[in-house]
């Protein structure tokens, strides 16, 4: 497929006006459509369950929606966006403040407000903020890849990564708010801060952790709401007590749904874990739980390998991108989606803490599902234009 | 298209930097696919099988189907014990909202109810017509090496039902209700949203055909006591909550009148809520106890029983039992035991006001098998044993004769004793010395019988074979709680001696209980006041002897004992092991096992002397001046019988107990039967007991009680 209209918006395009725009990458977007058609089969299979019904149909309208955003994007040059930083940037924090304004779901005290209600859809701000995060982050280092070795460009980007990553946390949003910062680790692990610096962010991370688990709350100064607490730190205690603590009893349940899935899986229709209730948020928190004992190991091996395929695509076009803009964003969203995998396979099969964080086109949630979609239209746009470019070089030299 | 190496092939050399970092993300990605790749065949493929049975555990609830309990019928097959089924509506403790009702020892009170489980029990209260105001309410546990604790807490009666039944055993359900209207059951059932825990089933009852006839033997159920869980011979195969029999044949055949418990399996989701059925264990049904007993000699027994302790109410008669056996193989053809009390009442648990009536000692223990578990001096049906010994020890002359000449009186050491109304009999051989019951002739065979204490602490030849026809010992009925009585020996003199000091002086075996001083003679081993009268002295004497000889003194027989000595007086000397159960039969019918235990041993006696003891026996009950011939010459089968009086206290002072064992024997028909009646505190046996068997014998031979002879 082919248009020719934004050809005209990118100035080094319209040097070859008149060819092809290069196809994308279909490695990637086969990755990105297998593992969306996976979930479609998955929240389908769960659909006999009153608690999920209906959600595969949501999860597919999502996923095309998703397909052609992502296809759309890919279109343009990502470039151009460098341009609009500061409202990116802006729109990342007003979208997650934006969220305070509208009464948290079910009007309870203490229960988060993470999301914007629209007509037929509730927006989360926060899933959707990464990806403008990733944006803006990537263009303010751009802006600063010359210094990029001096304390200030670290502790601006640092600092640029942490004011959205805080209006998160307070809706709050744990989980979010931990992508947030990891996206602003990747900007500076791959703008080629010094190791230093690196090492330096990597300690503090590690002593803020420590402190904020275990010291603080010891002193008497809770930073994370106990729930968030036990979350974390549930799954390092094997022999926790699953009828008293929640945490403890998703973690198990997620263990024995996994397991009773054993080498081929037990099939939709005999998935008592997922369906009848006991694995908790089987559609989304729980959704790898749940194809682990839907399709066993073989059907977990063929969405993880989705997965890896997806990772090996993007690490390609983190040293493919045309510029260091492209490189900044590929190795961002590289690492949005590997800690967004990980922590949440990890946690599905009790090796990581249970946090909230969608499994990226997987789980159940339409903002997840744009948001990832929309990292792929760039990802694609990256792969796009880094073969335009090494196309017009290779025209140059052969010409 | 261009493939993915040829686009490679033309990007820009990246910075060696930045390849650097490419590579270790990529290094990274790929260590930690290694990791969940390993994980995941951990979970999945080595621990998967554990994990499904988790899973498998988590979804199929299962509802315990109580089994119908095994019938037990007599010996013709009438059902004397049935399981009736019955609408119940019953709460399963621990699937109560709120966590369930638990039981923790370490709490006071100990039996925790949830505050959520409160609304759950006033629906139902209301829907049952229960009050729900809250009451003194008792329940008792078991603690571990404490033994019953009992608490009194206010509660409304459905929590209070459910207390009791969590104190008892955590795992059983409560039965709220029996006998409910089948719509409260159906309302119930459909709306399990509302009622969290409680289950409408049918439970069963007992029902009982005989009344209070037999209730001792047939034995109460109840829910199963962390003491008796841990008895495997009793209670094989009985889990926590299991209702199982307490005593008489319910206990001793429980495992296999218990049968096996289903279960339906229930699909719940984590919420609880009701998916669908799972798989189903049909509950087996328990096995059928056939006895040898004879309901309506049962009841003929109960009745002619209860009527001679009304007709001897003067002398103090209070209580009493029979036994009838057949003499040739030990089966037991009736059995019970006066006061008795209604089974159906305690059907559902004893409630504390039922309990402490049945325990209160003015009504004479209704819960105690006499039978079995009352032994008591068995006075002059004891001569059998007596002469035995005497003849088979050479002791004495078979044609060996006493002058029991007018006005004697038996003196021996300087003790001087005379029979009965002070009577003399002439010159008596062995069998006119039985048939008058003549006392003197039988002192004269305990001084005979008598021997050196310290050279024979156990005794002599009359212990000896008192000892051979099973006195002092379990006869080995299949009923629970038999007691061994004993038999006056040196040896036994001894031991009582030693607990009468104990019990003097409030040590040993009665330390905490108040002394009862008691002054001793010069040289310490005699009381001459005061004491427990437990025993008078510290040493044996020919007097002792001569007591034990006539069923007086320390003997204590039970009637089953009794029924055993005179079934091997007539069936030439084997000790038959007495049992009430003759077979167990499965649902459909079919034998699983015959109940025929073994005899315990042949006595060696000469066929001769037994002659002369059963001709002594026959002339008792049809002899010109037989004992019983008063009650038993017009019975027209050649009855052996021997009345008893045994008195109680010093002469008498405390009752007596009136005592008969007979027999017609197998060379006169063919159902030979041996009967034993006591009447406690009847007087003489004659006058009580006799009558009572010549009915049990009528009805046994002629399908009739037949009149009442010689009462009172």
């Amino acid at each position: 497929m082919s248009a020719t209209t934004p050809l005209r918006l990118s100035g080094e395009s319209s040097l070859r006006a008149g060819r092809r725009l290069p196809g994308v990458d279909p490695l990637l977007l086969f990755a990105a459509v297998g593992l969306s058609l996976c979930s479609v089969v998955v929240l389908h299979a769960l659909n006999g369950s009153a608690y999920y019904a209906g959600e595969y149909k949501r999860q597919a309208i999502f996923s095309g929606l998703g397909l052609l955003v992502a296809l759309a994007i890919s279109r343009f040059d990502y470039s151009r966006l460098r341009e609009f930083r500061y409202v990116i940037y802006g729109l990342a924090i007003v979208l997650n403040l934006a969220v305070f304004a509208f009464p948290a779901p079910g009007g309870a005290a203490g229960a988060s407000q993470r999301r914007i209600p629209l007509p037929g859809f509730t927006f989360q701000s926060s899933t959707f903020g990464m990806v403008l995060v990733i944006l803006a982050l990537s263009a303010f280092a751009v802006e600063r890849s010359r210094r990029m070795s001096e304390h200030r460009t670290t502790a601006r980007i640092l600092l640029l990564g942490l004011v959205p990553a805080m209006v998160v946390m307070a809706e709050p949003d744990l989980g979010d708010a931990l992508v947030y910062g990891v996206i602003a680790y990747a900007v500076l692990f791959f703008l080629g801060t010094s190791w230093k610096h690196l090492a330096a962010l990597a300690a503090l991370v590690l002593v803020a952790t420590v402190a904020v688990l275990t010291v603080a709350p010891a002193v008497g100064v809770n930073v994370l709401h106990g729930y968030q607490r036990e979350r974390l730190t549930t799954f390092l205690n094997p022999t926790c007590n699953t009828a008293k603590d929640t945490y403890c009893y998703q973690l198990e349940h997620g263990l024995i749904a996994i397991g009773s899935g054993q080498k081929t899986g037990t099939g939709p229709a005999r998935a008592s874990q997922a369906t009848g209730g006991f694995l908790p948020q089987a559609s989304s928190d729980f959704v790898f739980a749940t194809l682990g004992e839907m399709y066993g190991f073989v059907g977990a091996a063929v969405v993880l390998s989705l997965y890896a395929l997806l990772i090996w695509r993007t690490l390609r076009i983190v040293t493919m991108a045309k510029n260091l803009f492209g490189t900044l964003v590929a190795g961002s969203i590289l690492a949005m989606l590997m800690f967004q995998i990980f922590v949440t396979v990890g946690m599905n099969m009790g090796i990581m803490p249970i946090t909230g964080i969608p499994l990226p086109l997987m789980a159940y949630g339409g903002s997840s599902v744009i948001t990832t979609f929309t990292a792929i239209g760039l990802l694609e746009s990256i792969y796009v234009q880094a073969r335009m470019s090494s196309a017009g070089k290779s025209l140059a030299l052969t010409a | 298209m261009l493939g993915p190496s040829q686009a490679g092939s033309r990007t820009p050399p990246m910075t060696p930097q930045l390849a650097l970092r490419v590579a270790l993300a990529g290094g990274f990605a790929l260590l930690m696919f290694a990791v969940i790749f390993f994980r995941l065949w951990f979970l999945q493929v080595l621990s998967g099988s554990q994990y499904a049975a988790q899973a498998q555990s988590n979804t199929v609830l299962q509802i315990p189907v109580g089994a119908p309990r095994g019938e037990i019928v007599d010996s013709s097959g009438q059902p004397l014990v049935q399981s009736v089924a019955v609408p119940s509506i019953q709460i399963a403790p621990r699937s109560l909202p709120g966590g369930g009702a638990l039981l923790d020892l370490a709490l006071k009170p100990p039996v925790v109810i949830p505050a959520a489980d409160g609304a759950v029990f006033a629906r139902l209260a209301k829907l049952l017509g229960v009050s729900t105001t809250a009451k003194p309410c008792t329940y008792t546990v078991y603690v571990a090496n404490k033994g019953a604790e009992s608490f009194h807490v206010p509660l409304a009666p459905i929590a209070c039902q459910v207390a009791q039944s969590v104190a008892q055993s955590q795992y059983g359900n409560a039965t709220i209700k029996t006998d409910v209207p089948t719509y409260i059951q159906d309302y119930i059932a459909e709306r399990q949203a509302e009622f969290p825990g409680v289950l409408s089933q049918d439970t069963y009852v007992r029902k009982y055909a005989l009344g209070n006839a037999g209730a001792q033997v047939f034995g109460y159920l109840g829910q199963i006591t962390p003491a008796e869980l841990k008895d495997k011979a009793l209670y094989k195969g009985a889990v926590a909550g299991d209702v199982v029999g307490q005593s008489g044949l319910e206990a001793q055949y429980n495992q296999y009148l218990q049968g096996v418990d289903g279960a339906e399996g229930v699909k719940v989701n984590s919420q609880g809520q009701f998916e669908g059925y799972g798989k189903t264990a049909a509950p087996t049904p328990g096995d059928t106890l056939k006895l040898s007993l004879n309901a309506k000699l049962e009841q003929v027994g109960q009745q002619s029983l209860i009527r001679s302790i009304a007709a001897n109410h003067a002398s103090g008669a209070d209580a009493g039992s029979f036994v009838a056996m057949d003499p040739q193989n030990g089966q037991i053809y009736a059995i019970g035991s006066v006061p008795s009390y209604n089974p159906a009442s305690v059907v559902n648990g004893i409630s504390t006001k039922e309990w402490a009536h049945l325990n209160n000692p003015s009504n004479h223990y209704p819960l105690l098998d006499r039978a079995i578990q009352s032994a008591g001096p068995d006075g002059s049906t004891f001569k059998v044993v007596t002469a035995t010994a005497a003849l088979q020890s050479g002791r004495w002359p078979l044609n060996g004769t006493f002058n029991d000449y007018p006005g004697r009186v038996f003196c021996v050491s300087g003790l001087c004793l005379h029979n009965a109304g002070g009577a003399n009999y002439g010159v008596v051989d062995l069998q006119q010395a039985i048939e008058v019951s003549d006392d003197e002739f039988f002192y004269n065979l305990g001084v005979k019988l008598n021997g050196n204490p310290a050279v024979y602490p156990k005794g002599f030849p009359l212990q000896a074979w008192a000892r051979r026809y099973g006195l002092g010992q379990l006869t080995g009925i299949d009923l629970p709680g038999e007691i061994p009585g004993e038999i006056g020996s040196p040896l036994l003199q001894t031991q009582l001696w030693k607990q009468e000091r104990q019990c003097d002086t409030g040590t040993g075996l009665y330390k905490g209980h108040p002394p009862h001083p008691a002054v001793l003679s010069p040289l310490g081993d005699s009381i001459v006041s005061g004491g427990c009268g437990i025993a008078n002295t510290s040493y044996w004497t020919v007097g002792d002897n001569l007591e034990t000889g006539v069923g007086q003194y320390q003997d204590q027989l039970t009637p089953i004992q009794l029924a055993v000595v005179y079934a091997a007086v007539e069936n030439g000397g084997t000790i038959v092991t007495p049992h009430v159960g003759a077979q167990i039969l499965s649902p459909s019918g079919s034998v699983i096992q015959a109940i025929a235990p073994p005899p315990k041993r042949k006595l060696n006696i000469n066929p001769t002397y037994l002659a002369a003891i059963q001709q002594g026996l026959y002339l008792a009950a049809k002899g010109p001046r037989g004992t019983s011939t008063d009650v038993m010459s017009s019975f027209p089968e050649p009855v052996h019988g021997k009345t008893g009086s045994a008195e109680l206290g010093t002469q008498g002072s405390a009752g007596t107990d009136g005592w008969y064992a007979c027999y017609v024997p197998a060379s006169a028909t063919s159902k030979p039967i041996v009967v034993v009646v006591e009447v406690q505190k009847g007087g003489y046996g004659t006058s009580s007991a006799a009558p009572v068997a010549r009915q049990i014998l009528s009805q046994w031979f002629f399908g009739k009680p037949g009149p009442m002879v010689g009462l009172g």
